[in-house]
């Protein structure tokens, strides 16, 4: 997988500017934007400044928002010129854009950052043209239109996906300045709307032989996986909406299904057929694909569940701490196996550990953000995550990962990472 | 007039005792039970969608399993497979299947010490050596391949492919006609090696 050291930085002046946005926008900027935004006159040496300045990136920015009029409203709440937050890598249509994790708060990831894998491009689909066709081991096999799907009792929940290949980099390839994005970018967490399988499949029938289903989407891959008809029976759903609003191109439009705690891959987007079947496709995707070399030389086949996991996404690289004292130590926390039960911090390399705050209600398969208040001292640290779930799963230390899981294995990479803090504030990615 | 939801369970609890009998075998079992006794006789509860015609169905119906239910008429063989593998395959994954930067290798049967691949992250899992499946070719090369044409490929020049990759592979001799008859016969060497996910939670790491 290719990796950037940082999203924002590496596409610096084409797509994003610098994760230090703020600190890029001179005195300069502000005196041309004020004029601009004023049109009032200036002074003489302010007009000169203008005179040479090239023109500026649009909004200005007044030099004191509270003497000029600001801007009218326009079609979408626009984030802040100073905010440029970044999918990276860019232009991938055949692998992984991951979330920039170092640049959000809370527990929601923003829809047009939620990271991405395609297995042959965005597929572009006209709702109007959209249908779901549900047939195989059912009395009655049935076409579902968008506005049929949108007809049954819909049900919103927050969940998270997380693709089975994060994390792959970091294990096979750690380097001290990746962030967050690039460790653990393919995980992301949204609210989403749509209705049940089971509700779809109470229409159709099932026929008491159907073990199955075979979920495909509409992409130019024809993406399929087996999903137990179990699952399919239970909060498995087909979502149209992400975060209040239509799904994205990228995560599926105009409807994809969603298997809570399953692996990404098989949340099918683009989502044209359910078919009933009695025994497993064996699909490329469930065989030669998202399968797990074992060191006793097997491969685990069916590992669809996500093991409980976090991640810190401060302190993290390019983070540099201006200063000793007190902050933070915040980050995610998630398992496919339900609730997280609680995430241990430790600030000296995994020799203490210490219970942090979790954040709110914590909801079953979806991201659950933690704090520790950590004072600095100043000295050399390792900050350290440790999440628990609700079945008594602990992540594992990366010997015990590497010991139990092999260290040339493909997929469901949940060892505890570490970030390395040094004397002058840098932090770097420990591994 | 009430939510279907409710007012199903009021007109038709017998239907819905034996939906609930229905899914309750299948939670117990992990998958539902053959016996032959057709119980579900649910009926529609919101009315919504409407049936498929038989093209329809057959339409989107690509999808082909290990005891070859799904494949289509027509053959192939290593001859014929090798002729489309130059003119359709080999720009991406190589002349010999050698694999072209992040396309992957196709032929070989290494690595020679054995299913090692997680011990040796960079040992290239090819059709020879980690493909379970001979069914899942023909299912993948129908649906996603060659990439910039998914799709496109007729049956006899799937089954020719098929045949190509697995003789260079050594699985099949080169003589081998490949169709929908023989090709869910074929065993591949990998297949022992694949064995069904043991993690179940809870404290132990698996």
């Amino acid at each position: 997988m290719h990796l950037s050291s940082d999203g924002g930085r590496r596409y610096s002046g084409r797509v994003t500017k610098p994760d230090n946005d703020k600190a890029t926008l001179t005195r300069r900027d502000l005196l041309h934007s004020a004029g601009i935004a004023t049109g009032i006159a200036l002074a003489a040496p302010i007009t000169k400044l203008l005179a040479q300045a090239a023109p500026p990136a649009a909004p200005p920015i007044p030099l004191d928002a509270t003497k000029v009029p600001g801007l009218p409203s326009g079609p979408l709440g626009e984030r802040s010129p100073f905010e440029k937050p970044a999918l990276a890598p860019l232009n991938v249509s055949t692998g992984a854009t991951n979330t920039p994790h170092q640049r959000l708060r809370g527990t929601i990831t923003p829809a047009d950052l939620h990271f991405q894998r395609h297995h042959n491009g965005i597929a572009l689909i006209d709702p109007a043209k959209y249908s779901l066709t549900v047939h195989g081991l059912v009395d009655r096999p049935l076409v579902f239109t968008l506005d049929d799907l949108k007809r049954f009792p819909s049900e919103t929940h927050t969940y998270f996906i997380e693709c089975s290949g994060n994390g792959r980099g970091a294990y096979r390839a750690p380097k001290p300045e990746m962030t967050p994005q690039d460790v653990d970018g393919l995980t992301s967490n949204s609210e989403w709307t749509g209705v049940r399988v089971s509700t779809l499949l109470r229409e159709t029938g099932v026929r008491s032989n159907a073990g199955w289903v075979l979920a495909e989407g509409g992409d130019a891959a024809v993406l399929s996986r087996s999903v137990p008809l179990q699952k399919m029976l239970g909060d498995a759903m087909i979502a149209y909406a992400q975060n209040g609003e239509a799904v994205r191109s990228a995560n599926g439009y105009p409807a994809r299904l969603l298997l809570p705690g399953y692996e990404g891959n098989m949340n099918i987007k683009w989502l044209r057929r359910l078919k009933l079947i009695d025994q497993p496709n064996m699909s490329r995707d469930e065989t030669v694909k998202y399968t797990d070399p074992l060191p006793d030389g097997t491969a685990r086949q069916f590992s669809f569940v996500l093991d409980a996991k976090s991640l810190i996404t401060s302190p993290a690289a390019p983070e540099r701490l201006s200063a000793p004292g007190w902050r933070p130590v915040t980050g995610i926390a998630w398992t496919g196996r339900g609730r997280i039960a609680g995430v241990d911090v430790s600030v000296d390399g995994g020799v203490t550990w210490t219970a942090a705050e979790l954040f709110g209600a914590v909801l079953p398969f979806a991201h659950t953000r933690f704090q520790h208040m950590w004072e600095w001292n100043g000295k050399p640290a390792t900050l350290m995550s440790r999440a628990r779930d609700e079945t008594g799963a602990v992540q594992p230390t990366l010997a015990e990962y590497r010991r139990v899981r092999g260290p040339g294995t493909d997929y469901h990479f949940n060892a505890i990472r570490s970030w390395r803090v040094d004397t002058n504030g840098m932090v770097s990615f420990n591994g | 007039m009430a939510d279907p939801r409710t007012r199903s369970v009021a007109i038709s609890r017998s239907a819905l005792g034996a939906a609930i009998s229905v899914i309750v075998i299948i939670n117990m079992t992990g998958c539902a039970q053959a016996d032959g006794a057709q119980t579900a006789q649910r009926v529609p509860v919101y009315g919504l969608g409407h049936a498929p015609t038989a093209v329809e169905i057959s339409a989107l119906n690509i999808d082909a399993n290990p005891a070859g239910v799904g494949l289509p008429a027509g053959q192939g063989t290593t001859a014929t497979g090798e002729t489309t593998y130059a003119l359709k395959c080999a720009a991406c994954h190589g002349p010999s299947g050698e694999g072209i930067g992040p396309n992957p290798k196709l032929i070989g049967t290494d690595p020679p010490a054995g299913f090692v691949f997680a011990s040796d992250a960079k040992a290239p899992k090819t059709i020879g050596n980690y493909w379970p499946y001979a069914t899942t070719l023909y299912d993948y090369l129908h649906r996603a391949m060659p990439l910039t044409a998914p799709g496109s490929l007729s049956p006899d020049e799937i089954y020719g492919l098929v045949a190509f990759l697995l003789s260079r592979n050594g699985i099949v001799p080169a003589t081998m006609v490949v169709d929908a008859k023989s090709l869910p016969g074929i065993v591949m060497p990998a297949r022992r090696y694949f064995v069904r996910d043991n993690r179940t939670g809870g404290r132990t790491f698996r």
